[in-house]
């Protein structure tokens, strides 16, 4: 890699929409920027080319939006996924700022998607861009090349100088690059199996990675070594049971298995183990990558029966199909035994009602050791469908903490004057654990947007 | 049904796009999509024919090439298409001409183009560097004309229609009578709107790179507009010589020569930008097996137009033999090629929009139900 220079007034250390919006603050701020991309130009982005929405609080109707999404119950959304896990300030003012995210996007050519029927029924709290983020990111680059933002691609940060808390340089490979103010923004760590291991001990081996491959958590782990506070506990994750026979990395979200509540769940000893139908997509999406987790091998399989099928998003591997349990048992490696008691088991157990998978339907089993308490349906219609399921993991929450003004904070309570931090790498702060869908890029943006403005300013000595 | 290597990949494509769904704001071809969990080949000739090429979905695909997905959706629908004009051309054995498209029609226009020159020097021999009193008639009567464009304009209707016909059949759709007029209206609006080259939120489609772009609307819009007032400058230049007894040429403010002038001029300009754009688009999601058939249909609208203006200025000169020749046989070149070439598309996807109407309104799919077939 050659930079055109050695020296930057501000350098952005990751590529996705965090540092993408950072670099593209701070140049139009008339600073000189350089950004810095691990991933090859063909997978720039990081985790933001596999997102699909972000969640900005509005109060009426706004661009792509419907109706109202105030601070209350944006809030109170938060409190339910993160059970308090959060520093209220920064939520606050993340919750506050996320307001301007959409037009700040669309004055830069990103596209949002109109509201429509089909998969959209999140229109009000969430905004769809267009495509994906690969098309977000796709106008943002370009923005940024008009901006003229430097961009290097294949450019992992592999070592950071850091001097009492100042940002000094940087090397990449064996080229150094100095700047006067730094804006770390490149990611977790999901993609470095080593790391996990050290959290969750050798089942990490069997976890599969939803997001970028680029994700390997360098920057975070040398800011740490540097003193950086670390917020946030290595565990904590989006972990979602996704399809087993997924790739081992970059899979994003066509791996998705959506038809656990119509269905049960069982573990390689053909056994259920949890209640399938506790609640509705969301909690249950962000849930059953842990419960899989702690499955023997980290493998479980959901079983449905004809009656299913059509009723949930299209997976894209196809079921493993069978006449009877049995065989179905046999053909996905179970002992044929052990499922058809636990099928037998289970369907004996449900009780008369109304099935209705819109609302919580209260039709549910009774007598069993593990309880299904809606939408039970005895498994009765051949054929029989199974789908393998394994913990998919899609980002980590570890990171270095930030203030206000999204300057690192150092474990000895003094603030980094000249380094700053957007998305992944400080979500932590925000979202100390659970998951809303889209405040990953909701996140990002207000921290982008911030960091890139006061990296600026820094630099700038404004 | 059919399956070949084009459905297979075809319908491995739609599964894993079904999966995501991140495109649905693009076009029709992801809403149509929605309302299947399995695509047969009826299902992904509709689909291949709804897509426009535009590209948005690759360039914002998260699973495109390099991922191991290697998911590429407007070119696997372009290969596809490539594959069905083939299936649905008539009589069947001419659909093989699809498979060559670019070489065939090169060899036909100088084949043909030779043959006029070749035949109006014989026949006007040492008259053919000469000015004529009466135009290019004085070089090919025009009895002698309509008769041979009559002849090779019946087969081309006849081998189009069969066509489109099966088309039709394989669309699922009802007889023209039992159709839903609304519906129908809407695909038309669609068809003629360019609705789906518009990016999903009107601010252009993908192409010729990333960027959204109006470009390859507006280039196309002229081309068919062109072709449109072409046509009307010739059918009314039939009215008027049969209907009335006014026999070409004609005055430059007369009906078939301000059709035809304004006709050439977007039937120019059009088909040379979509070559431009066409050069200059990313290769990947054009697909592999096109064979120059986009090329060789562009080059004939192009030289048709440019052949025909030219032969306008230089009709009352010694060079109107010579004109006149080449532009019939550009001519004759491109009728014989439509029933065979890119011309079809226009035919085949006005029809997938129709059924994305019908569909889109009852949401409920129209294309690959049909139980007969499931039987057969």
């Amino acid at each position: 890699m050659k930079t055109e220079s050695d020296h930057y007034d501000v350098l952005v250390a990751g590529g996705g929409q965090a540092g993408l919006i950072a670099a593209i603050v701070a140049a139009e701020k008339g600073a000189r920027v350089c950004l810095l991309e691990g991933a090859p130009r063909t997978h720039r982005g990081g985790n933001t080319r596999h997102t699909r929405n972000l969640r900005p609080m509005h109060i009426g109707p706004l661009s792509v939006l419907s109706g109202t999404y105030d601070e209350a119950e944006y809030w109170d959304d938060l409190m339910r996924v993160t059970k308090g896990k959060t520093n209220e300030t920064l939520a606050r003012m993340t919750l506050r700022q996320s307001t301007e995210a959409v037009d700040w996007l669309e004055a830069r050519g990103v596209q949002f998607q109109p509201p429509l029927g089909g998969t959209l029924h999140l229109g009000r709290t969430n905004a769809f861009f267009m495509g994906g983020g690969k098309q977000l990111l796709n106008a943002l680059y370009r923005h940024a090349d008009k901006l003229g933002v430097e961009v290097h691609y294949d450019a992992m940060v592999t070592s950071v100088e850091i001097s009492e808390g100042r940002f000094k340089s940087l090397q990449v490979g064996h080229h150094t690059i100095s700047a006067n103010a730094f804006v770390a923004a490149a990611g977790g760590f999901e993609a470095n199996i080593e790391w996990l291991k050290e959290a969750w001990g050798d089942i990490a081996e069997n976890f599969l990675i939803r997001g970028t491959p680029y994700n390997r958590g360098d920057l975070l782990r040398m800011l740490l070594d540097a003193g950086a506070r670390q917020t946030g506990e290595p565990n904590q994750c989006h972990a979602v049971a996704i399809d087993g026979r997924a790739p081992k990395f970059d899979g994003g979200i066509c791996t998705r298995v959506d038809c656990v509540s119509l269905g049960i769940v069982v573990n390689r000893n053909a056994e259920r183990f949890y209640d399938e139908g506790e609640d509705f997509w969301p909690k249950r999406y962000a849930i059953w990558g842990r419960l899989v987790a702690d499955q023997p091998d980290q493998v479980a399989h959901v079983i449905i029966d004809q009656k299913a099928r059509g009723a949930f998003m299209p997976p894209v591997f196809p079921a493993v199909v069978a006449d009877t349990i049995g065989e179905l048992a046999q053909k996905i490696g179970l002992d044929p035994a052990t499922l058809e008691k636990t099928v037998a088991d289970y369907n004996a157990a449900v009780q008369p009602g109304k099935f209705d998978h819109t609302e919580l339907d209260g039709v549910h089993t009774s007598g069993l050791a593990v309880n299904k308490t809606n939408w039970a349906r005895t498994l009765d219609h051949p054929p029989y469908s199974a789908y393998c399921l394994r913990p998919g993991i899609t980002f980590t929450y570890l990171g270095v903490e930030v203030s206000e003004k999204a300057q690192m904070q150092m474990a000895d309570g003094t603030e980094s004057p000249n380094i700053f931090a957007a998305g992944e790498i400080m979500a932590g702060n925000v979202l100390g654990q659970g998951y809303l869908a889209g405040i990953g890029m909701t996140i990002g943006n207000v921290f982008g947007r911030i960091a890139g403005r006061e990296a600026a300013d820094y630099a700038l000595n404004r | 049904m059919r399956s070949t290597d084009k459905t297979t990949e075809a319908a491995r494509v739609m599964s894993i796009c079904n999966a995501c769904r991140y495109c649905e704001g693009h076009c029709a071809v992801f809403q149509a999509m929605e309302l299947r969990l399995e695509f047969n080949s009826d299902t992904l000739d509709y689909l291949a024919n709804l897509c426009h090429n535009c590209g948005a979905c690759y360039h914002n695909c998260q699973y495109a090439p390099p991922h191991e997905f290697q998911l590429n959706v407007p070119a696997a629908m372009a290969e596809l298409r490539q594959e069905n004009y083939g299936v649905y051309a008539w009589p069947g054995f001419m659909g093989k001409l699809f498979a060559n498209n670019g070489l065939w029609v090169s060899f036909l226009s100088i084949v043909v183009i030779t043959l006029f020159l070749c035949g109006t020097a014989i026949l006007t021999w040492d008259d053919f560097f000469s000015a004529h009193e009466n135009a290019f008639y004085g070089v090919i009567s025009h009895d002698v004309l309509a008769a041979m464009f009559g002849a090779v304009g019946g087969f081309v209707l006849l081998a189009l229609l069969v066509s489109i016909v099966k088309f039709w059949r394989t669309m699922n759709l009802p007889s023209p009578f039992r159709l839903d007029y609304p519906r129908v209206m809407q695909g038309i609006k669609d068809a003629l709107s360019l609705k789906y080259l518009d990016g999903g939120n009107g601010q252009g489609c993908s192409y010729p790179s990333e960027t959204p772009s109006m470009a390859r609307r507006w280039f196309h819009q002229m081309t068919f507009w062109g072709f449109m007032l072409c046509f009307a400058a010739t059918s009314s230049a039939t009215v008027l010589h049969y209907g009335f007894d006014l026999p070409a040429p004609y005055r430059y403010l007369s009906l078939p020569k301000l059709f035809g002038i304004l006709g050439g001029l977007g039937l120019t300009v059009g088909p040379a930008g979509l070559l431009i754009l066409k050069a200059r688009a990313d290769a990947a999601p054009k697909g592999k097996t096109n064979k120059g058939m986009d090329v060789s249909f562009l080059v004939l609208l192009f030289l048709t137009s440019l052949t025909g203006l030219c032969l306008m200025f230089v009709r009352d000169t010694q060079y109107v033999g010579v004109m006149l020749s080449i532009h019939l046989g550009v001519v004759m070149t491109l009728f014989l090629s439509m029933p065979y070439g890119k011309f079809v598309h226009g035919f085949y996807r006005l029809i997938a929009l129709i059924v994305f109407a019908v569909e889109k309104n009852d949401h409920k799919q129209v294309v690959g139900v049909c139980p007969d077939k499931k039987a057969a």
